[in-house]
């Protein structure tokens, strides 16, 4: 049944197919990208009334909650990706852990900075080692230790085994970040919109929230096809298509 | 729009530090996460390139030594 179920996906397990898939969608994803973050964040910045309670500090949150979200959201899809790369030892795969780790590590410490920073005005100070902050800061750690581990082999097949499987592990830690607020007393406030209810934000604040989410969400995307791009071709460096793509494209920068 | 001049959309209502602090090492990281990616990518280039014409001249050496 899964062998069925999946095999459409069989062509993009292939370098070279994966390759030209993700230098197709790049600019569309990093075009759009662009484009809902500007959007997003200029309407949350200028055009969002205030909060009645926090001022314009409230603004923050246009960054902060799309990196947060997505922070975990990479993180998933990096698990998934080193258990497929385990499991199935697909190779791109195993490459795409190596993609991703960076840019959930950047996302992981976008959300601690704006957090600080707007906890610093609301709640008298920048950090608090109550559960919500320091879960999400393991989760930085859980990305700098894959990010170590892939590289501290001189076999780096090897690297990206062990890196696959702390990424793996490190997957307890999605729960325990999601569900911190409502499991310890926390300073850190509940959850606004990622729950099974009405979002407790008015829709002027929640219509640019989303736009802003959309556009984190797509540069993830977009900055994972770049970099898997790139993984591709170190990997994939002594075969016949790679040496000919980079001679074809002799001085042009691509 | 929530603010009557640049002046004040500036100040944040306050918040000036706080906001702008958050915004900007924000966009400072992401743009720093896309410059280094993409330098990382033209780097992977050059050092396949080099090495093909490496390989091509220890080639040509062999040849013209037999």
């Amino acid at each position: 049944m899964w062998g069925s179920m999946f095999r459409w996906l069989d062509p993009y397990a292939k370098p070279e197919t994966l390759y030209h898939l993700c230098g197709r969608l790049l600019p569309y994803l990093m075009g759009l990208a662009v484009f809902t973050l500007v959007l997003g964040n200029i309407w949350g910045l200028a055009f969002s009334p205030a909060d009645y309670q926090q001022g314009d500090s409230y603004r923050i949150i246009y960054i902060h909650v799309p990196s947060a979200i997505w922070s975990m959201g990479a993180y998933s899809s990096m698990a998934i990706a080193a258990f497929i790369g385990l499991v199935w030892q697909i190779r791109v795969a195993q490459w795409a852990v190596l993609a991703i780790a960076p840019i959930g590590a950047v996302y992981t410490a976008i959300a601690l900075i704006t957090g600080a920073a707007w906890g610093k005005p609301m709640w008298g100070t920048w950090w608090v080692w109550d559960a919500r902050l320091t879960s999400e800061l393991v989760l930085l750690f859980l990305y700098l230790g894959v990010i170590a581990l892939a590289g501290a082999f001189s076999e780096a097949a090897r690297g990206i085994k062990v890196a696959s499987l702390l990424a793996i592990v490190g997957v307890v830690n999605l729960p325990i970040i999601h569900f911190s607020v409502e499991w310890w007393n926390t300073l850190h406030q509940g959850a606004t919109i990622t729950k099974f209810a009405k979002p407790s934000i008015d829709p002027s604040m929640l219509w640019p929230l989303l736009v802003s989410l959309l556009g984190f969400a797509l540069l993830l995307a977009a900055l994972t096809c770049l970099r898997l791009r790139s993984q591709i071709l170190m990997f994939e460096q002594h075969r016949p298509w790679v040496r000919q793509l980079v001679e074809s494209k002799n001085g042009e920068q691509n | 729009m929530a603010f009557t001049s640049w002046a004040d959309f500036w100040a944040m209502g306050g918040y000036a530090l706080f906001v702008w602090l958050s915004f900007g090492s924000t966009y400072g990281l992401l743009l720093g996460l896309w410059w280094y990616s993409k330098r990382q990518h033209n780097n992977i280039q050059q050092q396949i390139r080099a090495k093909a014409a490496r390989e091509q001249r220890v080639r040509q050496h062999q040849e013209r030594e037999k």
